[in-house]
């Protein structure tokens, strides 16, 4: 329980032997939820994914209580959710769901303040508040505070609904497929501003989605579920994508996972290539001599390091000094927080399958290149080895549950990709 | 017929007092009745919210009072009570019932579940759910009862004059001029309650304008990306 600062952190969020069971399956029951455990370490995003009837939105709302469970515990920061009061259990707990919904007839300044206001908060802590997480989730207070709902875009409207949420600090969120309602480009942008504030943020979050693709960019653990409740597998995403726990994992996560665990990568986390440089000025017989059979190319670069273009082995003279205007600029630059997805794709459309990894200044830090891309795609398969009777050995969490390896994939996901 | 004018002006300057008053007696038993029925309403229709199982009933028996003649009704409650307002009252009250039911009832219904789902998820408290939510975003459907409810009332107010002299409001001047072939009392009569209906449904708009803001802030939006 570390308090590194004023604000609210993550709690965390721990489902012990948790089920739900429906008398009927009468149209609209929401699925049922068999045995299901785990635990959500403070700070994290846990990702519920699965089909529809796999009860991962009656496991979510198990937790704030708008479901009561039939029987299981589940604990906030070790407290039993069922001996608190439920209206202050919900106002602790910071809510978000797929249609918003927002009060109509209120403006998006007082829907922000909502919760503070039934927190009893005084009018002029609410709008400071209200303009403070209006800031937050990129709306001008100025232009949306005296707007109402029904004004805005949806992709705004999800902002709201996430400042909304946010609005009382409450150490836990649910998050019930919060940028489902939006086109997929401003879903991508959404989950990647998402990201970034919970960098700062670290809550504790449940959030629940049918899209895979989406739990592994958003999840520091996935836990993926099966039609009628029960917990397939869970861990942290690259685990859940290189080794999936059986048939209905695989065929969840899809065929092209191994694609998809690119995109949990980054450039920078690969041990990066070095290759022969120079400088224009510098003698060109010297220069020759440095190229290896490896690649068999010059890079050429300037005085602060900037690749400048590549040089042919053949186009280097044999004497004379080098000049910019015998290279060629044909590689594809990337910092160090590209996805290798994003990368390997780039550097396909290429006409060398080589680029530069460049830091913030654009200086040359190494080189990078399909095989090396491929080459981690092939490690990566047996960094988690199946365990074949893993529902009996994990206590709680389930199979393969590692926080060493959700650590990792947590900072690999929070940075935004791209140049 | 008998050579007199339709409209004798020199009456009608005659008797403003007489038309005024009467016009505040129509409006007060209207008014009576229609606030006697929405509190009813009301309560009905949150018992309605409550347990679901009510609604066919409740609107079953409002629908039945509904058919009821008028007149009839009217009739019937003279002999226990009497000649007093309440006659007149207890008949317009039961009219309004089956429009107030239907509308508040439609108007809790017509709360998205997704705002009742987010309010719930953050803590409200049922009463304060509805207080603070269902209520504010029900008030363009009552208020269509309310405008709906207060136009038939005042329409009914008229056939009142035929049980008694003593509270007949602006059905007087009509009975007077058919029972004394003077067309300028039945005229008067009839524009005043026009009048009367027109004010009153022009107030409830107003009312509802005041109240809804939102809705119409959406309506601009609508028309501005039009």
């Amino acid at each position: 329980m570390s308090q590194s600062s004023e604000r609210a952190r993550g709690a965390t969020v721990a489902l012990e032997h948790v089920t739900k069971q429906y008398d009927t399956r009468a149209r609209g029951t929401p699925g049922a939820v068999n045995d299901l455990s785990l635990e959500v370490p403070s700070g994290k995003i846990c990702v519920l994914v699965g089909p529809s009837g796999c009860g991962k939105t009656t496991s979510l709302k198990m937790v704030n209580r708008l479901i009561e469970a039939t029987s299981g515990r589940i604990l906030l920061d070790g407290v039993d959710t069922a001996t608190r009061d439920v209206t202050e259990l919900r106002r602790g707990i910071g809510y978000v769901i797929q249609q918003v919904g927002l009060f109509p007839h209120q403006t998006i300044g007082e829907n922000v303040a909502v919760v503070p206001q039934l927190l009893g908060w005084p009018a002029s802590r609410r709008g400071e508040r209200a303009e403070e997480l209006l800031e937050l989730v990129g709306l001008d207070p100025a232009r949306y505070r005296d707007r109402y709902p029904s004004q805005l875009s949806g992709g705004e409207r999800q902002r709201v609904g996430v400042a909304r949420a946010l609005a009382a600090d409450p150490p836990v969120m649910l998050m019930d497929e919060p940028f489902g309602a939006v086109d997929p480009i401003v879903r991508d942008r959404l989950q990647n501003e998402f990201l970034r504030l919970q960098e700062e943020l670290a809550k504790t979050i449940l959030f629940v989605t049918h899209d895979i693709d989406e739990a592994i960019k958003m999840g520091d653990l996935v836990a993926v579920m099966k039609v009628g409740g029960y917990l397939a597998q869970f861990g942290p995403p690259s685990e859940i994508l290189a080794a999936p726990a059986d048939d209905f994992v695989a065929r969840f996560v899809g065929a092209d996972r191994g694609l998809k665990r690119l995109s949990l990568s980054r450039v920078g986390s690969l041990a990066l290539r070095s290759t022969p440089t120079a400088q224009p000025g510098d003698d060109a017989a010297a220069a020759r001599r440095t190229i290896t059979n490896d690649l068999p190319y010059l890079l050429l670069i300037d005085a602060d390091r900037r690749p400048v273009g590549w040089i042919d082995r053949e186009d280097v003279p044999t004497s004379g000094v080098l000049t910019e205007d015998m290279s060629t600029p044909m590689s594809p630059l990337f910092n160090r927080r590209a996805t290798l997805k994003d990368a390997l794709s780039l550097l396909l459309d290429s006409d060398v399958q080589t680029g530069i990894v460049v830091d913030r200044r654009g200086a040359m830090l190494g080189i990078v290149t399909a095989d090396m891309i491929a080459e981690e795609m092939r490690s990566g398969e047996h960094v988690v080895a199946t365990d074949p009777f893993p529902a009996e050995e994990a206590p709680l969490g389930g199979p393969g549950f590692a926080p060493g390896l959700a650590d990792e994939a947590a900072v690999e996901a929070v940075v935004e990709a791209g140049p | 017929m008998n050579g007199r004018p339709l409209l004798d002006w020199t009456w009608i300057v005659e008797h403003l007092d007489d038309m005024a008053f009467r016009t505040a007696q129509h409006l007060w038993l209207a008014g009576i009745a229609v606030a006697a029925g929405f509190v009813i309403s009301f309560a009905l229709a949150l018992a309605i919210r409550r347990i679901p199982n009510l609604y066919g009933p409740i609107t079953g028996i409002a629908g039945v009072l509904y058919t009821i003649p008028g007149l009839g009704l009217f009739a019937a409650l003279v002999p226990i009570t009497g000649l007093t307002t309440l006659t007149a009252v207890i008949p317009l009250t039961l009219y309004t019932l089956l429009i107030f039911v239907r509308n508040m009832v439609a108007g809790f219904e017509a709360v998205p579940r997704d705002v009742l789902e987010a309010a719930d998820g953050m803590g409200f408290t049922p009463g304060r759910r509805l207080r603070a939510i269902e209520l504010p975003l029900a008030i363009p459907l009552i208020v269509t009862a309310l405008r709906l409810a207060s136009v038939s009332t005042i329409g009914l107010v008229m056939i009142v004059s035929l049980i008694g002299d003593n509270f007949g409001g602006l059905g007087l001047f009509i009975k007077e001029g058919i029972q004394t072939f003077f067309p300028t009392k039945i005229y008067v009569g009839a524009v005043l309650s026009l009048v009367l209906a027109f004010l009153a449904d022009a107030v409830f708009v107003g009312i509802e304008r005041a109240l809804t803001p939102w809705a119409r802030a959406r309506a601009q939006s609508v028309r501005g990306a039009a």
